[in-house]
């Protein structure tokens, strides 16, 4: 049946009769080397054509070479043979006979030229692709490809697909299937497809249903008009979820950048202006472990995280001993030089690596999103940020609250005179807390790596954010910055839809001057004698 | 000129015993002999824009370094002078009067946002010098003093827009740019050209400002999305500036927006900006300059040569301005060796009408307006972070530094020949000096 069904699909797309298609060609005319030889033209209108041809063939290299084509890992050498790039790392790359399949070793990038496609070539070809795999044997491609199908059923294929969406063995693709179909029916005014997709979030769907509502006949419109109200609702619904989890991605951004100051800043009372390009040194980290291990990004991402805290960290050690501990008690002046420490780090970045943005991988298992439903999806590299916020905070309140370094951090901010009488090394108590502070701050930048650019700016983009949180929850207090943090992000990302991106911010501010107003100390403000120094 | 003879005298001539006898009228020849052609370098290399503005100013060196080796000009050498204004608009100010009082420079390359331009700008026309802006900017200006080699709106906007109703098919556009006065004057003009000309209406353009560097792209992405669920074809036509783009890309990647769905066409994204990035997932985003690396011309691969062995640098990219920096020089130069002098007047006479090749195998002209004619191409990116041209204008398109799309705009015209002379002559009323109209709709925009 699957096979019989292959070759009914491609002979419809196709208009051929099964006549043409049983032939086998001779060996030594191959007939796919006159295919390919009709794809390597300048204009973009031939090579669509070309790609027809293929389809329509009924090579069973077709769908390998459509896929190398749209990977642009078909490409001719410069002795005319047409051959599919394994693999385009380096220089020399590893390839393979497009016709035979046989292997040719490696080719120097300089032989090769590569058959390139544009926008619409792409498209033709994720469609012909889709045809195909909707009868491959593997089931994700099966899934895939009629995800793929949403919106992209045409006249010929509409017919086919009847009897593939009865066979289908998977419920998915029955479903999706389907979908594909009342899709088409819908555009084309089909009052049956316009109540399969009543109750649809997905937005191809919406897309019909939108057309069918300004189509001619008014019962059909009717129809569709109802059926897109039904789900707004639920729209709404979904919509509200996405922003809260867009607020709260952002909130977990903001607790990141802000929670090494927390400690610095909260805690100690450093005004530390370096703190962004502690956090520009954990992302420079992440690069630089990228650049150690070719190949393997996801490894050298997870290694970042104890290098970029153990970097920031040492650094943050060599600020303290160098200038913070000689202007003790003086915030202005620490103020100005930790400012002048961040334009030298700055500046010593641009020079020693380069004033251009240095490219960080985003490793394959957090690239895309997860799917909840039609209408709603979660970006996952956000997820693993949010959930490194987490962990993050949770370690820092375990350093704070159950460890000997918490205890004595505590006891010399809130009376060091005390706590050096109790046999507190009060200075080995400053490198250290500078130093953990510093090293969260690493931490953050390791995770910025993956949402922003890594260049020598990126700390200047945080480091009024960083402040303001801490500020906003309450110097001192750990979970006050976590409230202000994951707070300001859902506020802001709540404006920001109908106050746009630029006033969101400036309410967001004014917001937390009228705020501090009120309550000069937080959100969270410190209670007790430590509160009056 | 006589204070500059003056100094040059008291620094290098007066310990000579010559001094006294050179004193009058032929001092003034013995130092143009003798002494190299100063050029100025106004280009940022410390501070945000050092990212951008770094690679120009290395171009404009090596560019002066090739015309060394072939002789120099009028038998002078040339000599780099390279200031840096950090990325300061007041500093970039400060450093171009420094140049021109001080230095004494001959002309100056500079220059990349157009805050810093207009910043730079009185002090231009009040020293009267020269200067060369390699940077595609939103027009609506014309200087005596200033001579513009990147794009205006004509030479880049409006072609790209017009490749996305004509060959793409698109009906509905989102404008998303960064917030200062390239993206919006810019936007202001694709509104109304989209309208009025294309007859699109107000649903289906949705236009969105972002602060700098913004980095928290997940409302507007989604917003885009919903957008483009309309059910017509639709594009971004991004003027996003600089940092913020890479977040920008990656939040389109991670919401699973492809280039074959909602394609994202943009005009401050060169190659410089994409290797920065992670394109796999970027793939078939388009771009339009009058330039780009992968522009398959024997002048291009020189340049690229000889850029690659300046930088010692394998992976180094070209990109637009740096071409626009290249044909500027080889104007100005072509204009020192056409007037035999380098006084700043008889330059800007002779360089009007100046012909020199540009990297795509064309030639690129200086009009009578300060702006230069040049193709337009549209460009895919590819994984490899170059971009495939996918079309490209059949001729060169001349710079309009007035828009015909704005209203009292359109009115105007720049003729910096004699007798006209004037960088905003009205047509309507037929004098020097704006339109008022044009201020209103300028002064709208300030607010």
């Amino acid at each position: 049946m699957r096979r019989f069904l292959f070759w009914a699909l491609l002979c419809l797309l196709a208009g051929f009769l099964p006549s043409a298609a049983a032939q086998t060609a001779a060996p030594g005319s191959d007939p796919g080397a006159a295919l390919l030889e009709t794809l390597d033209v300048d204009s973009y209108r031939d090579k669509g054509e070309a790609i027809t041809a293929i389809v329509q063939s009924d090579d069973e290299r077709a769908r390998e070479w459509l896929q190398a084509l749209l990977d642009g890992r078909l490409q001719r050498a410069d002795d005319g043979r047409f051959v599919v790039v394994l693999d385009n790392a380096g220089r020399n790359w590893p390839v393979e006979d497009a016709l035979t399949g046989e292997a040719l070793g490696e080719m120097s990038r300089r032989e090769l030229d590569r058959i390139g496609i544009n926008n619409a070539l792409r498209n033709q070809l994720r469609s012909a692709i889709a045809v195909v795999d909707l009868i491959s044997p593997d089931v994700e491609r099966r899934r895939s490809s009629a995800d793929r199908l949403l919106g992209e059923v045409d006249e010929a294929l509409a017919e086919t697909l009847v009897p593939v969406i009865e066979e289908a063995e998977d419920d998915y693709v029955r479903r999706r299937l389907g979908q594909a179909l009342a899709i088409y029916q819908a555009e084309n005014g089909e009052m049956a497809g316009v109540e399969a997709l009543s109750g649809s979030l997905h937005p191809r769907a919406r897309v019909a249903l939108n057309r069918a509502a300004s189509g001619d006949d008014p019962v059909v419109a009717d129809a569709a008009r109802a059926a897109l109200a039904s789900v707004e609702q639920n729209l709404k619904l979904n919509r509200g979820v996405e922003t809260l989890y867009f607020g709260l991605s952002l909130g977990s951004v903001l607790v990141l950048a802000a929670i090494g100051l927390a400690i610095t800043f909260g805690v100690m009372g450093v005004i530390n202006m370096a703190h962004g390009e502690l956090m520009m040194l954990g992302a420079y980290t992440t690069w630089m472990m990228q650049q150690l291990l070719p190949g393997q990004p996801g490894l050298a991402l997870v290694l970042s995280i104890p290098a970029g805290f153990l970097v920031a960290a040492l650094v943050g050690i060599a600020i303290e001993r160098g200038v913070i501990q000689f202007l003790k008690g003086r915030p202005l002046e620490t103020l100005l030089a930790t400012f002048g420490i961040s334009l030298i780090l700055q500046q010593l970045v641009r020079t020693v690596i380069s004033p251009l943005n240095r490219t960080v991988i985003t490793p394959e298992w957090m690239s895309g999103s997860l799917v909840i439903n039609d209408a709603l999806s979660l970006t996952l590299n956000r997820l693993y940020v949010m959930g490194f916020a987490l962990f993050v905070f949770a370690a820092l309140m375990l350093v704070m609250r159950r460890t000997r370094l918490g205890l004595e951090v505590r006891a010399v901010t809130q009376n060091r005179a005390m706590a050096r009488a109790m046999g507190i090394r009060a200075t080995r108590v400053d490198i250290l807390t500078f130093a953990l502070g510093s090293g969260v701050a690493g931490l953050a930048g390791v995770a910025l790596s993956q949402l922003t650019n890594v260049g020598p700016n990126l700390g200047q983009n945080y480091i009024i954010d960083s402040f303001m949180v801490v500020v906003f929850g309450g110097v001192g207090n750990l979970w006050g910055t976590l409230v202000a943090g994951l707070s300001l992000g859902v506020i802001n990302q709540v404006l920001e839809p109908w106050a746009g991106a630029v006033l969101a911010k400036i309410i967001v501010l004014v917001f937390i001057i009228l705020f501090i107003q009120k309550r000069p100390r937080g959100l969270f403000p410190q209670k007790g004698r430590a509160a009056e120094g | 000129m006589a204070k500059s003879t003056r100094t040059v005298l008291s620094s290098r001539l007066v310990s000579t015993a010559v001094a006294a006898a050179l004193m009058g009228s032929g001092a003034h020849a013995v130092a143009q002999e003798n002494d190299p052609i100063k050029v100025g370098i106004l280009h940022s290399l410390s501070g945000t824009m050092a990212i951008s503005e770094s690679t120009l100013k290395d171009t404009v060196e090596m560019l002066i370094e090739q015309q060394n080796e072939a002789g120099g000009l009028l038998g002078r050498d040339l000599e780099a002078v390279v200031v840096d204004p950090a990325s300061n608009w007041p500093l970039f100010a400060e450093r171009a009067r420094e140049l021109l009082e001080q230095e004494e420079v001959d002309v100056i390359f500079g220059n990349w946002t157009s805050v810093s331009r207009k910043a730079v700008l009185p002090v231009v026309e009040e020293l009267n010098g020269l200067l060369f802006y390699p940077v595609q900017y939103e027009g609506e200006e014309s200087s005596e003093n200033v001579f513009y080699t990147g794009a205006a709106p004509n030479q880049q906007a409006i072609p790209a827009v017009e490749y996305l109703i004509n060959d793409v098919g698109i009906e509905r556009f989102a404008l998303v740019g960064t917030d200062y006065v390239y993206p919006r004057t810019t936007n202001r003009i694709l509104e109304a050209f989209l309208k009025d000309e294309h007859g699109v209406a107000d649903e289906d353009i949705m236009v969105n400002y972002t602060p700098f560097g913004h980095s928290d792209w997940q409302n507007i992405v989604s917003e885009i999305r919903r957008f483009g669920e309309a059910g017509k074809p639709t594009a971004v036509v991004s003027t996003i500036n600089g940092d913020a783009n890479v977040p920008f890309y990656r939040e389109l990647a991670n919401q699973g927006i492809d280039a074959a769905d909602i394609p994202v066409i943009a005009f401050s994204v060169g190659e410089q900006e994409l290797s920065g990035i992670d394109t796999g997932p970027l793939v078939g985003h388009l771009a339009a300059w009058n330039y780009f690396m992968s522009v398959d011309t024997d002048e291009n691969y020189d340049f690229i040569d000889a850029w690659i062995d300046w930088t010692g640098d394998e992976e180094a990219v070209t990109n637009d301005p740096m071409e626009a920096h290249y044909i500027g020089f080889n104007m100005w130069a072509e204009a020192v060796r056409k007037a035999g002098t380098t006084d700043v007047d008889a330059i800007k006479e002779a360089i009007i009408g100046v012909t020199v090749p540009n990297l795509s195998g064309g030639y690129a002209a200086m009009m009578p307006n300060h702006h230069i004619t040049k193709p337009v191409l549209i460009g895919e990116v590819q994984d490899n972070g170059q971009f495939d041209i996918v079309w490209q204008t059949p001729s060169t398109v001349a710079g309009d530094a007035w828009s015909d799309y704005l209203p009292g705009s359109r009115d105007l015209i720049a003729d910096w020949r004699k007798p006209m002379a004037c960088g905003n002559f009205n047509v309507v009323n037929g004098s020097c000096g704006g339109s008022t109209a044009a201020e209103e709709a300028e002064a709208a925009l300030a607010e």
